[in-house]
C-alpha cells in the first residue's frame, strides 16, 4: 500500500506540497507572532471582518457575471470589468443632478432606487450590446479568439468611456442618510458598510433564486451543462444566452453603484482592478459554480481586509497593507496548488478540461 | 344518450376550422415569415443607417472627431475629422447596398442613400440637441468647434441641411461603387487609401525624405506643414492608380514570370532579396532618424517578448496571462547587479546578462511547477496572480532597500564592445537586432525539433501527448523556462536601454499587449510575432499625438481582426487550415472547438 503510494508520488507533486508548506507555515507562523503581539485589538479585527464582506460580496457580485457566461460560453469575459464601470459611471450623472437641485436630501430612498435602476441599465445594456457585437459570431471558434475579443472590447468600453465622461476622477456625491455608525453595544460598524453587505445579500439571494428556482434559470444551468441537449430539448440557446449576460449585467450595474458608494468615486479605469479580483473569486470558488463565486468573493474580501495585518504583521514586514494584492494572488495559487479545480469545484470538471 | 352524441358532430369542424387559424401559436409563426418577406424594400438602409449613425455620432461625442480635425489630409480642404466621418458614410453606405435583398439598381442604390442620409441625419440630431441643451455637463467633449465642425462653419439652420446633403451625397457615392467594375474599385481604394495614409504618416514621412538630399524635393512638393498640397494629393492619386492599374494587369505575369526561373536562379532571387533585408535592416536607424529608431527598438523589445510568448501559448498552448514577471526579472536582475545606486555589485551589462537570463529561466520553472496541473483558464489566472506579485513585491517597501521600492533603480550602465557604447536608440537597436535574430533563429530552430513537436502535441491534446510518452512536466517546464528566458533577454535590454527600471513599467498590459500581438500576428508562427509587434506596438507609437484614441482604436481593431481575421496576420499553415477547414471540409464545428489550443 505506502509503496503503491510512494510510487505514484512525482517529483512535482513534492514540489507543489512544498511550496504550498511553506507559504503555508509564513502564514501561521505570521499569524501567530501578529496575534502575540497583540497590537490589535478585538474591534480592530471587527472592522477588518466588516470592512472584507463589504468588499468581497461586492466583489462576489461581480463575479457572478464571470461565473455565469464562463458557464454557457465556457470564456473569460474580459471585458465585464468596463460592464461594471459603465453603470456608475453614467448614473453618477444622475446622482450629480439630484444632488445639486437637493432631491437627494429630500428623497434618499428614492434617489437611490433611480441610480441603482440607472446604473444597471446602463450595464446591463453594455453587456447585451458586448455579446451581440464582440462574442455571438465567435461561438465556434478555438478558445483564446473570444479571449482576444474580450480584451479588445474591454479596451474599447474604457476608452469610449473615458472620451464620453472624461478622463478624471468624479467624486461620488454622498448619501447623508449612509453617513455615521450603527453602533451594537461595543462594536461599531459604517453605516455604509452595513448597507452594502445587505443590499449585496439580498441580491446574490435574489440571483441564486433566480438560477436555481425559476424556469429561465434552470435553462441556463441545461445550457451549461449541455448545449446539444438543451437544444434538443426545446432550449433557444441563443435567447439563453443573452439572457445570462443580461443578468451578469444587473449584478455588475448593482455592484457599481454599491463599489461607488462605498468608494466615493468614480473614474473610467475604476474596473479593471475589481474586475481582475471578481474574476480571481470566480476561479477561487470553482468557475462556472454560482455558490462557488459566492463564497470565493467573500473569501477574497476578507483574506484582502485581514491578511496583510495577520499574516505579515507579525513578521516585521514594512507597510504590510501595500502587499494586499499579492496576498490575495498567493491565496489564489495555494488554493490552486491544493485543489486545482477551485474551493467547491466545478461543476463540468472532466468535460471542460 | 343518443343525442348528446349527435351533439358532438359538429365539433370537430369547429375544432378544424376555426381554432388553428386564430389561436394556434403556428399560425402566427407563419404569418411572421411572411411579414418578413414583404418587408419595405428600404429596410436594409434604415437598419445599416442607424447602426452608422450611432457610430458616427459616438466618435462626435467621444470627442475623435475634433481632435482629428487639427490634422489636414489636404491642406485646407479635407481635414482627419471629416475623413473619419465620410469613410463611416461611405462604408455603410456600401454595407447597404450590399446587404439588401433588393436586386434592382436602382432600389440597390436607394437602401445606400437611405443610409447616408440617416448618417446625416443623426449628426444632424446632434447638432440640434447641441444647440437646444448643453450636453456638455455629461459629454466633456460636446464642445462648441464639434458642432462647427460637423456644421462646416455654417450655422446651425444651413448646417443641419449641409449635413443632410453630405450624408445623402456619400450615400449614393457610396452605392455608385457598389456598381463599379472591380477593377476600377481597386484602383479607386488604392489611390484614396494612399493619400490618406501619405496624410496621416505626415510626420513619419516627411522627416525621412528631408534626411536624403534628393528626396527632400518630393517634401517640398507634397507636403505643407499640416497636410499634403492639393496638387500633391492629385499627382499622388495618378501616380498610384496608374501603379496598381498597371499592377493589376500585368502584375500576375510578373509573378508567374518569377516563379518560372530555373532553380538556381530562385535562389539567387532569394539571396538577393534577403541581402537586400539586411541591408535595409541594418541601415535603418540611420535613415529613420532618433524618433522611429525609439519606435523600433521598442517593437524590438516586444518581438523579443513575442517570440518567447510564442512558445508558452502558440507553441505548447499553455495560455500565460502573467508573462510581463520575467520581463521584470530579467530587467531588476540586471538592475541589481549593474547599478551603482545599490552598490551591491558592479558588473558591465555583459557580466550580468548572463545572470538575468539564468533567473528567467529559473523563476520560468519555480512559477511553472504549481501550474503543471491546471488547465485552460485556472493556469491563466495563476499566472495572472504571478505577475502580478512580482510588480507588487517589487513596488512595496518591504523589499524598498534591496529592489528600490517606488522610485526604482537608476544609473544601470549601457552596454558596450569595445568602445562602442550602445547609447542611444540608433545604437541599441543593432543591439535588440542581433537579440531578435539569434531568438528567432533559436525558436525556428526548437519549432522542428523533438522538443518542438513535443510541445505541439501538448498544445492539441494533453493526455494523448502524454499516451505517446511525452513527459508532460519536462516539456511543460522546459516551454516556462524558454519563454522566460527569452523575456528575461528582453527585460534586461530594457533596463539598459532606459538605464533605470521602475515597477510601473511592469504592469499586466504588458503581458496582455504580448498576447494581442502572438495572436493578430498568427499564433505559433513567427514572422507573425514581428508583424504583430510592428501593428500593435509600431503603428500605435507613430499616432501618438492622438494618444487618447490609441487604446480605443486599438481595441476596436483587436475586436475587428478577432471576427474578420482570426488565424492572425501571418498565420501558420496548421492553423489557417484549422479556422478556415470547417468552411471547405465538411467537419463538425464542435470538432474545430475542440482543439482549442489552451486545452
Amino acid at each position: 500500500m505506502l509503496k503503491r503510494w510512494r510510487e505514484r508520488i512525482t517529483p512535482t507533486d513534492i514540489a507543489m506540497w512544498l511550496i504550498g508548506g511553506i507559504i503555508l507555515a509564513v502564514i501561521i507562523w505570521g499569524s501567530a507572532a501578529t496575534l502575540t503581539t497583540g497590537r490589535y485589538t478585538l474591534y480592530h479585527w471587527f472592522d477588518f471582518l466588516i470592512f472584507g464582506l463589504a468588499q468581497g460580496s461586492i466583489y462576489a457580485l461581480i463575479a457572478m457575471g464571470y461565473t455565469l457566461v464562463y458557464g454557457v460560453l465556457r470564456m473569460i469575459n474580459f471585458a465585464h470589468s468596463e460592464v461594471f464601470m459603465s453603470g456608475p459611471y453614467t448614473a453618477y450623472y444622475v446622482a450629480a443632478a439630484f444632488y445639486s437641485s437637493g432631491f437627494l436630501d429630500r428623497q434618499p430612498i428614492l434617489c437611490l432606487v433611480i441610480i441603482f435602476l440607472v446604473s444597471m441599465a446602463t450595464s446591463t445594456l453594455i453587456a447585451f450590446l458586448l455579446e451581440r457585437v464582440a462574442y455571438r459570431p465567435l461561438r465556434t471558434a478555438p478558445r483564446l479568439i473570444p479571449l482576444i475579443t474580450a480584451i479588445g472590447a474591454s479596451f474599447f468600453l474604457q476608452y469610449t468611456f473615458r472620451g464620453l465622461y472624461g478622463s478624471g476622477f468624479q467624486a461620488y456625491p454622498v448619501v447623508k442618510m449612509m453617513e455615521g455608525q450603527i453602533v451594537f453595544g461595543e462594536f461599531r460598524i459604517l453605516r455604509i458598510q452595513a448597507v452594502v453587505i445587505v443590499a449585496a445579500a439580498l441580491l446574490l439571494a435574489a440571483l441564486y433564486s433566480f438560477v436555481q428556482r425559476t424556469r429561465v434559470g434552470k435553462a441556463i444551468r441545461a445550457v451549461s451543462e449541455d448545449k446539444e441537449a438543451s437544444l434538443l430539448m426545446g432550449i433557444n440557446i441563443d435567447r439563453m444566452i443573452v439572457t445570462t449576460f443580461i443578468i451578469g449585467g444587473m449584478a455588475a450595474g448593482a455592484a457599481g453603484v454599491l463599489y461607488a458608494l462605498m468608494f466615493k468615486q468614480v473614474h473610467f479605469f475604476m474596473g479593471f482592478i475589481p474586475g481582475i479580483k471578481a474574476f480571481t473569486a470566480a476561479v477561487l470558488g470553482g468557475i462556472g459554480n454560482i455558490p462557488g463565486a459566492m463564497l470565493g468573493g467573500i473569501f477574497l474580501g476578507l483574506v484582502e481586509s485581514i491578511g496583510p495585518s495577520l499574516f505579515l504583521d507579525g513578521l516585521g514586514i514594512v507597510a504590510p497593507y501595500q502587499l494586499k494584492d499579492a496576498i490575495a494572488f498567493i491565496m489564489l495559487v495555494l488554493v490552486l496548488i491544493f485543489r486545482p479545480t477551485g474551493i467547491l469545484g466545478e461543476r463540468l470538471a472532466t468535460k471542460k478540461a | 344518450m343518443q343525442l348528446k352524441g349527435g351533439e358532438s358532430l359538429p365539433y370537430p369542424m369547429f375544432h378544424y376550422s376555426t381554432i388553428p387559424l386564430s389561436h394556434s401559436p403556428k399560425g402566427s409563426l407563419h404569418q411572421g415569415r411572411v411579414m418578413r418577406q414583404a418587408r419595405p424594400i428600404w429596410q436594409e438602409g434604415i437598419r445599416v443607417g442607424l447602426i452608422g449613425g450611432i457610430v458616427a455620432v459616438l466618435l462626435s461625442l467621444i470627442g475623435m472627431v475634433e481632435a482629428f480635425s487639427q490634422r489636414d489630409i489636404i491642406s485646407n480642404v479635407v481635414s482627419m475629422g471629416h475623413t473619419l466621418l465620410l469613410l463611416v458614410a461611405v462604408f455603410m453606405g456600401y454595407l447597404a447596398a450590399k446587404r439588401t435583398t433588393q436586386t434592382e439598381p436602382l432600389w440597390i442604390l436607394v437602401n445606400s442613400f437611405i443610409s447616408g442620409l440617416m448618417i446625416g441625419g443623426l449628426l444632424a440630431l446632434l447638432v440640434i440637441v447641441g444647440s437646444l441643451i448643453n450636453l456638455r455637463k455629461v459629454f466633456v467633449n460636446a464642445m462648441p468647434i464639434l458642432y462647427e465642425l460637423l456644421t462646416f462653419k455654417q450655422g446651425t439652420q444651413i448646417g443641419v441641411f449641409l449635413l443632410l446633403g453630405a450624408g445623402a451625397l456619400s450615400g449614393i457615392l457610396a452605392g455608385l461603387f457598389y456598381f463599379s467594375p472591380p477593377l476600377a474599385r481597386r484602383v479607386l481604394i488604392n489611390s484614396l487609401g494612399s493619400i490618406v495614409m501619405a496624410g496621416v504618416l505626415q510626420d513619419l514621412l516627411y522627416p525621412t525624405f528631408a534626411l536624403w538630399g534628393p528626396l527632400a524635393v518630393i517634401n517640398e512638393w507634397l507636403f505643407t506643414a499640416n497636410g499634403l498640397t492639393l496638387h500633391g494629393a492629385i499627382g499622388l492619386f495618378i501616380l498610384v492608380a496608374a501603379f496598381s492599374y498597371f499592377w493589376a494587369k500585368r502584375g500576375s505575369s510578373i509573378r508567374t514570370g518569377l516563379r518560372g526561373l530555373p532553380p538556381k536562379g530562385q535562389r539567387l532571387l532569394k539571396i538577393t532579396s534577403l541581402l537586400i533585408l539586411i541591408i535595409i535592416l541594418l541601415a535603418l536607424p540611420q535613415v529613420l532618424g532618433l524618433f522611429l529608431s525609439e519606435v523600433l527598438t521598442i517593437v524590438g523589445l516586444y518581438v523579443l517578448l513575442g517570440l518567447g510568448l510564442n512558445i508558452v501559448v502558440g507553441f505548447a498552448g499553455l495560455l500565460d496571462l502573467g508573462y510581463v514577471a520575467f520581463f521584470a526579472i530579467g530587467a531588476y536582475t540586471m538592475a541589481v547587479l549593474t547599478s551603482p545606486e545599490l552598490g551591491f555589485f558592479s558588473l558591465s551589462f555583459w557580466g550580468a546578462l548572463p545572470f538575468a537570463i539564468f533567473m528567467g529561466v529559473m523563476s520560468g520553472v519555480i512559477l511553472g511547477v504549481p501550474v503543471l496541473k491546471m488547465r485552460g483558464d485556472y493556469l491563466a489566472i495563476a499566472t495572472l496572480g504571478f505577475g502580478e506579485i512580482i510588480r507588487i513585491l517589487v513596488l512595496s517597501d518591504f523589499l524598498r532597500p534591496w529592489l528600490g521600492g517606488a522610485q526604482g533603480i537608476g544609473k544601470i550602465p549601457k552596454a558596450s564592445i569595445g568602445g562602442f557604447e550602445f547609447a542611444g536608440p540608433p545604437q541599441i537597436y543593432y543591439l535588440i537586432l542581433v537579440g531578435c535574430l539569434l531568438v528567432a533563429f533559436v525558436s525556428l530552430r526548437l519549432r522542428d525539433s523533438r522538443l518542438g513537436r513535443a510541445w505541439m502535441a501538448v498544445r492539441e491534446d494533453e493526455d494523448v501527448a502524454q499516451a505517446m510518452g511525452i513527459n508532460l512536466v519536462a516539456t511543460k517546464l522546459l516551454a516556462f523556462a524558454t519563454g522566460a528566458a527569452f523575456s528575461a533577454l528582453s527585460g534586461a535590454i530594457f533596463a539598459s536601454k532606459l538605464s533605470s527600471v521602475y515597477p510601473h513599467s511592469f504592469n499586466v498590459m504588458i503581458s496582455i499587449n504580448v498576447l494581442c500581438l502572438i495572436i493578430v500576428g498568427g499564433m505559433g508562427s513567427i514572422p507573425g510575432v514581428i508583424v504583430g509587434s510592428i501593428a500593435l506596438v509600431g503603428l500605435p507609437e507613430l499616432l501618438r499625438e492622438f494618444a487618447e484614441y490609441r487604446l480605443l482604436v486599438y481595441g476596436a481593431a483587436l475586436v475587428a481582426m478577432m471576427l474578420l481575421k482570426p488565424e492572425g496576420l501571418w498565420p501558420e499553415e496548421v492553423r489557417r487550415r484549422e479556422l478556415h477547414g470547417a468552411e471547405s471540409v465538411e467537419t463538425e464545428p464542435k470538432s474545430v472547438s475542440d482543439s482549442k489550443p489552451s486545452k
